[in-house]
């Protein structure tokens, strides 16, 4: 999803600036939006979600490379299945800090960078498996619950100040994480969704649910009793 | 890493396995652990599919991204899950087409250069092979390789159309063309037999880049491959309309047709009516690329129509040598057995590729779409001992039926070259699909 969003606002002519875990790929990733967008080179700048003491350094690079930040994306973070967390602490431990407590921690970073300018966006790719304690989703869902209870903390404390914090909830989208689950209905392509998040963060719409019957399909599982979440799979 | 979950795999025939499918971005580290590449999944039988459930297949369609494109030149590289559709969406508006394209944007470059592709201009520009420049692979012992016509040219020239046996197509440099604009200058011509069309599509040749034929199957004696011709041109810009085509709607078959809705009855009224609609014996204009050259890309999923069995194309190529009437032959093995063809196509080829297995030799092709009964194995058989007599072989992109002796018979010497690379490459014959063992006995 992330990499369709970077290509649309490549193609745009949005200028870019890559974070990320590993340089080569990176670079790789640079060359391709370069076609997508004008042909001139986007930078990047290495990044990793688990060292939480390279979150200013690269955000002050990147802001440097672009001549200042208007717009802040993260779309990073981990996911396993709720058999493979619970038969493996050490993935729930590193699950539980990636997605949540250092995703926290750039976010707070980008606030900063974001504000010391004159505000921006802040968007953030958290879950549908946050807004209800599903069982296939227990603690990954866990992790992005709070996720977007934070990011709804700061767009209250922020708003007022310039800060535009969008929260994507993907649902199901057919991408390389869900690859090999079955597709329910509603299931959305990296394409869609990303068309419908760039929508958003032009308008500061709050909070997208992606594919969009996902709100509705959400709000009914927020409202079912947990007699009923007891009983169904999901 | 987890083993992936069991799930079906399908050609684009429906013709289906159970199987495990590794997905990912990063198909330089995947890649290492399967035994054979899948795209899109539109080659029509069963090369895309895995011999059995244990050897897992690359599914390589979230490894799309360009490694570069020289605008000056048309030089282009990219990984190879990357589809046409997406390609000509991003450079066409730039000027910029692949040399030879299939009937459909929805393949992938990697499987573009396994099948060896063909297009509507095949008698002008070859094949896509023809174009391809270098290849990054893994191959069966696990090393990356480049290989190009200088580079290892025997492992470059067997992976061209050969079908993602000779390893694991990672990357893919061709070089795109220009063209003057995203519109076709467009003639369609009515054609009343087949003898007339073999004619007609030699001239076409030496006429236009474009040239392909649509024939009514079920048309019979005198009537016997009518059809209508079709052949075209890129528009220069200033014939063109002024702005690009818009993408239509493309709306997408939800749910299979039952069996009994493409009949013999359905099937010859649709035919009738698609014949007259050419009802002026030869008519131009100016249509959207997309219109001429994808003209199915229109209804996805349109292979539901033929409902849960699935169908087959069954598409050969008939030498020069066989003579001006071996297309009626073939034709008559089909009528004579009550072979009900939905969609057929017609197209001569100019030349050899030159990849070890690739399909296209001078000569005459014929492509049947077939839905799927009981008796469709006979068929094929007995197309594949037609074809046999008239010196002529099938296509592996869209085979699921043949059997191995008729295989062995059509490729003779080409056979024993393909199997030398691969014994090179590959001793342990760590590639292998479902294809590759019902024909080569892997």
């Amino acid at each position: 999803m992330g990499r369709a969003l970077a290509r649309l606002m490549a193609e745009r002519g949005d200028a870019l600036c890559l974070l990320g875990r590993h340089a080569d790929d990176l670079q790789r990733s640079a060359a391709d939006l370069a076609v997508y967008g004008d042909g001139s080179a986007v930078p990047s700048v290495p990044c990793d979600l688990e060292k939480p003491e390279s979150f200013t350094t690269a955000l002050d690079a990147a802001s440097e490379a672009l001549g200042g930040l208007d717009t802040v994306v993260v779309t990073a973070g981990i996911f396993a299945t709720q058999e493979e967390l619970e038969a493996d602490p050490e993935l729930a431990e590193r699950l539980l800090r990636v997605d949540f407590t250092n995703t926290v921690l750039f976010c707070e970073a980008a606030k900063n960078t974001l504000l010391a300018e004159v505000g921006g966006t802040l968007c953030v790719f958290s879950s549908v498996a946050g807004e209800r304690g599903r069982k296939p989703v227990i603690i990954y869902g866990a992790a992005k619950a709070g996720l977007t209870r934070y990011l709804e903390g700061l767009d209250h404390k922020h708003s007022a100040h310039g800060l535009r914090v969008v929260t994507v909830k993907p649902g199901f989208v057919k991408t390389s994480m869900t690859a090999g689950l079955q597709p329910p209905p509603f299931a959305g392509e990296p394409e869609g969704v990303a068309r419908q998040v760039l929508r958003a963060i032009d308008r500061g719409t709050p909070v997208v649910y992606a594919p969009s019957p996902w709100r509705l399909v959400m709000a009914v599982i927020r409202a079912l009793p947990r007699a009923i979440m007891r009983r169904v799979g999901f | 890493m987890a083993e992936p979950p069991l799930s079906t795999l399908s050609g684009w025939g429906r013709h289906s396995a159970q199987g495990r499918e590794l997905v990912g971005e990063d198909i330089e580290e995947l890649s290492a652990s399967a035994h054979l590449s899948r795209g899109l999944g539109r080659s029509y039988g069963d090369s895309s599919l895995p011999p059995d459930e244990r050897q897992a297949v690359l599914n390589t369609t979230f490894a799309d991204r360009i490694v570069h494109f020289d605008e000056e030149t048309g030089g282009f590289r990219a990984e190879s899950g990357l589809a046409l559709s997406q390609l000509n969406r991003l450079l066409m508006p730039r000027g910029y087409f692949t040399p030879v394209s299939p009937g459909t944007g929805f393949v992938t470059l990697g499987g573009m250069v396994a099948a060896d592709v063909h297009g509507k201009n095949q008698h002008s520009a070859g094949n896509f092979g023809d174009h391809v420049t270098a290849l990054k692979m893994r191959v069966g012992d696990g090393r990356l390789v480049e290989c190009s016509p200088q580079q290892h040219p025997d492992l470059f020239y067997a992976t061209i159309g050969g079908m993602g046996l000779t390893g694991h197509i990672l990357e893919v440099e061709f070089g795109l063309r220009r063209i003057p604009s995203e519109w076709v200058w467009q003639t369609s011509r009515r054609i009343h037999d087949i003898d007339e069309f073999q004619d007609a599509l030699e001239d076409a040749a030496t006429k236009w880049p474009y040239s392909m034929g649509w024939i009514d199957c079920l048309a019979r004696g005198k009537n016997m491959g009518r059809g209508i011709l079709m052949a075209g041109d890129w528009a220069e810009a200033s014939e063109a309309p002024p702005t690009p085509p818009k993408p239509g709607f493309r709306p997408s078959l939800r749910f299979d047709w039952p069996a009994w809705v493409l009949n013999g009855l359905t099937i010859r009224a649709f035919n009738e009516l698609y014949y007259r609609k050419q009802f002026r014996r030869e008519s131009s204009g100016i249509v959207s690329h997309a219109s001429f050259t994808y003209p199915l890309d229109a209804l996805r999923s349109w292979n539901r129509m033929y409902g849960r069995r699935g169908f087959t194309q069954y598409q050969c190529v008939l030498p020069r040598e066989a003579g001006r009437s071996s297309a009626r032959r073939v034709l008559e093995v089909l009528t004579a057995r009550g072979g009900a063809s939905f969609l057929c196509v017609i197209k001569d080829f100019g030349r050899e590729s030159c990849g070890v297995l690739s399909f296209p030799r001078p000569g005459i092709t014929l492509a049947l779409d077939i839905a799927v009964r009981d008796d469709t194995q006979a068929l094929v058989d007995a197309l594949n001992e037609q074809v046999l007599r008239e010196g002529g072989r099938i296509y592996l992109a869209k085979d699921s039926f043949t059997r191995r002796e008729h295989f062995e018979a059509m490729e003779g010497t080409r056979l024993d070259e393909f199997r030398a690379v691969r014994d090179r490459w590959d001793p342990q014959r760590r590639f292998r699909s479902a294809q590759s063992v019902r024909l080569l006995g892997d």
